[in-house]
């Protein structure tokens, strides 16, 4: 037993070829918010407050798709969404449709904590951060560059796609430099554990690139992206219809209960066949202090670490021996 | 076994002394729903069609919380969700927030088979809405007077209220709503609206399909999705079974009580009932809910831990049961 934690920033195509002025900031911020979760936990912080601060600092990280940084509607708007869930009490929070809340992660605390209720969405959601007193900013500090950019690219290529009467391949690698591909580039998400079993989950995201307004994936969906007990926490990242329908988050936990799968057999085996390559990635810790991190995508970005002095941060398929 | 079985709800959570004929209305509608769902299946009709269309007559009904009917948000209005699921293939649609949509399990639907997504939510569908050209109605044709007055019931009741729907004895209102405490939701349970209707159906072909649609919670916060529109938690179709839930939503969440069914099913092994049983029995800690169910062998079932539930079930070799008490 001992504390663990694991951090992701999206899993998705994310070419071996990225460019390292793209693959720098990312790396850093994985080793950056590894490191204040980590202290956090030292400090005897609780999973919950950790999977909290962590995951607030990657929505204030423009490069990553959550909070600022996050990928546009089809009306080139930002909706973000999150949830967030105590294993202990099995307690949660979700927003959806957020525009204007800088961390839409500590407003799902606060709809968990404040309300009766436990998932809060657009207008009533906006109104209640109003009413809580949290961080509002206008909307166009969430969107970045690098967003309309991507936004502009994948409508461009949807056009393209109608002009032509061969149907596109959907998974037809783009060759462009810029075109990297990474549409599908999910969410951040932090699991921590400490070293008395208590768990706790988070996930956060601006959704998918060119979404349709009002359009929710599984982010917010407890069970789907988030999901913690007094087994394991989980946070799945990829493509949202694909995570939702497979429940992945619930069935690591599941798989745990009732199959008796170890957390790395029970994360391997819903990446594996609940969900269709190429569409998604975990990241899970469980109350004995174990970490895994899995994915079925080209990458993911992420990173872990133990109480035992394990840590390790990546992006593609470790080369397991 | 085998052949096709189906089951439809009407909400969790019933008020003891609701009158005899309310409580008759409600068995009829549910006879007319099962009934209708029968003469589908018997048609050869899909299982997800079935589901669509019972819950659409659920909807069109204003006896029960869902479409016409519904639960009123606190500001007054009219605030729909459903979602709906294709155990055979595992598809699903979800929608949330709608107030002009007549009938939100055939929006989820389209959601489903039009949309790239899987839930749709506020002016987003209400615009998809419009697009696919769909039947949309005023707000107020979804309100009822009885629930305007629940709603102001709901509102008071912090304080002592009485349910003016049930015959006074004589002014002991107060001590008689004091001698049954049974609350749901925070709700005393004679303001509480059972949440939501739902139908599972497995089909000649053994495929599956849940569907389940509401107003949501008396006077909740505007903006508030409960459990129905969400996959795994209200609603939960694969090739082992359709499961559809109703009750309080924050227990049916984190319960993720509709897949909670299956899996038990899946990873370990457990029939229909024995897994209906466990889940009512060991996953809603202190909540309160009620849910059924339909497996791929033709199997019906239904649980609660409430006082209550509006229910009706029927399976090919002639079973058919309409129920509101234990």
């Amino acid at each position: 037993m001992g504390w663990a934690i694991a951090v992701q920033g999206g899993a998705g195509d994310i070419p071996v070829t990225l460019a390292a002025e793209r693959r720098e900031p990312c790396e850093a911020a994985m080793r950056h918010c590894l490191k204040i979760g980590v202290d956090a936990l030292k400090a005897q912080k609780s999973p919950l407050d950790v999977v909290e601060l962590v995951v607030r600092e990657l929505e204030n990280n423009p490069h990553f798709n959550a909070g600022r940084g996050s990928v546009l509607t089809r009306e080139g708007t930002v909706e973000m969404e999150a949830s967030i869930m105590d294993g202990n009490t099995k307690r949660c929070g979700a927003v959806s449709g957020l525009t204007t809340v800088v961390n839409p992660i500590s407003l799902a605390r606060l709809v968990m904590e404040k309300t009766p209720h436990i998932y809060l969405a657009f207008d009533g959601a906006e109104r209640f951060a109003r009413e809580q007193g949290v961080e509002t900013v206008d909307s166009s500090h969430f969107i970045t560059q690098a967003n309309i950019e991507r936004l502009k690219q994948v409508q461009e290529a949807n056009r393209v796609q109608i002009d032509y009467t061969k149907p596109i391949q959907k998974d037809e690698k783009k060759e462009t430099p810029t075109a990297d591909g990474d549409s599908q580039i999910g969410t951040v998400g932090c699991v921590a554990v400490d070293s008395h079993g208590n768990l706790a989950s988070a996930t956060s995201t601006g959704g998918f690139v060119n979404k349709m307004v009002g359009r929710i994936g599984d982010t917010p969906i407890i069970g789907a992206g988030t999901y913690a007990n007094n087994l394991c926490a989980v946070s799945a990242t990829g493509k949202g219809e694909a995570v939702m329908r497979a429940t992945v988050a619930r069935d690591v936990a599941a798989l745990m209960e009732f199959k008796g799968l170890s957390l790395k057999e029970a994360a391997a085996y819903v990446i594996e066949e609940s969900v269709p390559r190429g569409n998604a990635g975990l990241v899970a810790v469980s109350a004995k202090g174990e970490v895994t991190m899995a994915l079925n995508t080209t990458g993911m970005y992420r990173a872990c670490a133990t109480e035992d002095g394990y840590s390790e941060i990546g992006i593609w398929p470790s080369v397991q021996n | 076994m085998g052949g096709w079985a189906i089951a439809v709800h009407g909400g969790a959570g019933v008020d003891p002394n609701l009158p005899p004929h309310r409580q008759e209305e409600a068995k009829k509608l549910l006879t007319r729903c099962l009934n209708l769902g029968i003469s589908k299946l018997r048609s050869n009709l899909s299982a997800i069609d079935v589901v669509e269309l019972v819950v659409r007559e659920l909807e069109t009904d204003p006896l029960f919380n869902s479409g016409r009917g519904s639960a009123l948000a606190a500001n007054g209005t009219v605030e729909m969700e459903a979602s709906i699921m294709d155990g055979n293939g595992r598809r699903c649609g979800a929608v949330s927030g709608l107030n002009t949509v007549k009938n939100p399990v055939s929006l989820a639907r389209l959601v489903m088979d039009k949309s790239p997504h899987s839930y749709l939510a506020f002016s987003g569908a209400e615009d998809f809405a419009r697009q696919q050209g769909v039947e949309l109605v005023e707000n107020e044709y979804f309100i009822t007077e009885e629930n305007v007055g629940m709603l102001k019931l709901a509102k008071e009741a912090n304080t002592i209220v009485f349910d003016y729907r049930i015959p006074a004895v004589g002014s002991e209102t107060c001590s008689a709503v004091a001698e049954s405490p049974l609350q749901m939701n925070g709700l005393p349970i004679s303001v509480y609206a059972p949440e939501t209707v739902g139908c599972v159906v497995v089909d000649n072909q053994g495929r599956c399909a849940a569907a389940t649609s509401t107003g949501g919670l008396m006077n909740k916060m505007n903006g508030r999705i409960g459990d129905s529109p969400l996959i795994g938690a209200g609603t939960y179709a694969c090739n082992l079974c359709g499961v559809s839930c109703t009750g309080e939503g924050e227990a049916i969440i984190r319960g993720t009580l509709a897949r909670e069914v299956a899996a038990v099913m899946e990873y370990k092994g457990l029939g229909l009932q024995e897994a209906v049983d466990f889940v009512i029995k060991e996953r809603l800690d202190e909540g309160f809910a009620g849910l059924i169910a339909v497996s791929n062998k033709g199997d019906v079932a239904c649980g609660f831990n409430t006082t209550g539930m509006f229910r009706g079930c029927a399976t090919e070799d002639g079973f058919m049961e309409v129920n509101i008490w234990e």
